[in-house]
């Protein structure tokens, strides 16, 4: 290696430099570590039902922001509900892994319609899906409400439709749900959280 | 330094000043009942959730290991042993893996890089990944086999207690999620308590060798097993009998270390004497060509 006694100094002075910074305590790293920061220390915390099964847990979803009108909300995390009677925190596998039920890109937005034949899925509106719904609904009613039995025992009862209700329904929605199809002469009725 | 820290350090891996450690805070440990574990791996799902952690999916081992390994995004992973009993039962023994957080952390005295794993005064071991050098020490240091390299970045990761869940009082995340509770959460005399009363229950159930694992070898662990069979723990997935930090690395980095050092500082000493008495080494005396020629001026 050459160096001449310019370069010599030179090399000298620099190490000395900044050896005495190093202890003077201006190290490029910061001595100790933190553990990492508490991820939902400023989240929106809401709380709901998981949609998956008939147990019906409570979770909380923590969401980015604090609502202020010029953040937009994200669901960041999802956990279990310590308040909720049903679970008490805990969460199953799937249960636990929610989030990437929210942000997953097959996810179901909104309602879409298959005609008959075709093989595409068109999106329409939530009025048209519940227009196109009901208008179902009445003509197979038309079609095959029983009013009398054979017999002519009066019976009233519609047995070709079902009704299928969620898991989030609290004993209130559940209620409503039992009125709405059973007025319609509906008995073939279930519900994943077993109404 | 406390403003900078959620947790009070009480060791910091390749530093002999030692940290401040006047506070006495309250020593937490995780006790994992595998007698009532389903295997369900909600625990994995919710570690891998708070994390920030998303595994790339694998193969299939045949049986129900997913993924098969730990990695460094896979902290704690089911293990799952098929046994056959003395009287040709067959028992399914169910082990979430994982760091133990040992009181007398192998991966933390094998570490060469200052702060790259730190040990909480609560228990928990925890690596600071910004100061890794990614050697591969701590995963030879540690008695349970569990740290991993990442091929993303080259640096160690293992499963945090959630050290920022526990930072501000929360529990981990596995111990939330875990439905059937065989993983509770609390100081380690509390959950060694627990432990007693979950024992008494399995003996009355005919498990005359239920125990709690808390290996002293390693000076007890904050997270802690009950085993049905703690006799033979081999029997849930290879669980060390009676870990020890390896003697390589006591020997490396407890005697040998010193006198390495010693060595260096009397080299060092030696060649100043050497200089001092004899002086520069002198150039040849046919060697009189100037030396600048060869370096353009600066």
């Amino acid at each position: 290696m050459d160096m001449d006694r310019r370069h010599f100094f030179r090399a000298c002075a620099g190490g000395l430099g900044a050896s005495s910074l190093g202890l003077l305590g201006f190290s490029p790293q910061p001595v100790l570590a933190e553990a990492r920061s508490f991820k939902l220390a400023r989240t929106t915390e809401t709380r709901n039902t998981c949609p998956y099964c008939s147990v019906g847990c409570g979770v909380l979803m923590y969401s980015l922001g604090d609502g202020a009108k010029n953040a937009h909300a994200e669901i960041i995390h999802i956990e279990g509900d310590p308040d909720h009677p049903v679970n008490r925190g805990t969460l199953c596998p799937k249960g636990a892994g929610l989030l990437g039920f929210v942000h997953s890109a097959n996810r179901l937005k909104y309602p879409e319609y298959r005609a008959p034949g075709t093989n595409t899925w068109k999106r329409i509106s939530w009025h048209d899906a519940i227009d196109k719904v009901a208008q179902l609904m009445k003509a197979d009613r038309d079609a095959n409400f029983v009013a009398r039995t054979a017999d002519g025992k009066t019976v009233n009862r519609w047995l070709t439709t079902g009704f299928l209700a969620a898991s989030a329904a609290p004993n209130e929605a559940g209620y409503l749900t039992n009125k709405v199809a059973r007025s319609l002469g509906m008995l073939v009725l279930d519900n994943q959280a077993r109404i | 330094m406390s403003s900078l820290q959620s947790l009070d350090l009480k060791r910091r891996s390749a530093t002999t000043t030692p940290p401040p450690s006047v506070r006495e805070t309250t020593e937490i440990a995780k006790l994992i009942d595998v007698s009532k574990c389903i295997g369900c791996k909600a625990c994995q799902v919710a570690c891998s959730e708070w994390n920030d952690l998303r595994d790339t999916v694998g193969t299939f081992g045949g049986a129900y290991d997913n993924p098969t390994d730990l990695s460094a995004e896979s902290w704690t992973v089911m293990r799952f042993s098929e046994v056959e009993e003395q009287d040709g039962r067959l028992e399914w023994l169910i082990r979430k893996d994982g760091c133990m957080h040992c009181a007398d952390p192998g991966c933390l005295k094998a570490c060469p890089a200052p702060g790259a794993i730190v040990q909480y005064s609560n228990g928990i071991v925890d690596f600071v990944e910004e100061h890794c050098i990614g050697c591969g020490s701590c995963i030879t240091g540690c008695p349970f086999n569990i740290p991993r390299l990442s091929e993303k970045d080259n640096k160690a990761y293992k499963c945090t207690l959630c050290s920022d869940r526990v930072g501000v009082g929360l529990e981990p995340a596995c111990v939330k999620t875990c439905p059937t509770g065989a993983i509770t959460f609390g100081s380690k005399d509390d959950m060694k308590e627990h432990a007693a009363g979950r024992i008494v229950d399995l003996k009355s159930r005919g498990y005359q060798n239920a125990g709690l694992y808390d290996p002293q070898g390693v000076g007890g662990t904050h997270v802690m097993y009950v085993l049905k069979h703690v006799d033979k723990p081999a029997i849930y997935h290879g669980l060390p009998a009676d870990p020890h930090i390896s003697p390589l690395v006591s020997l490396w980095k407890g005697a040998f270390k010193p006198i390495a050092l010693a060595t260096m500082g009397i080299t060092v000493l030696a060649g100043l004497l050497h200089y001092l008495k004899v002086g520069p080494k002198a150039p040849p005396l046919d060697d009189d060509a100037p030396r600048s020629s060869h370096n353009p001026p600066a």
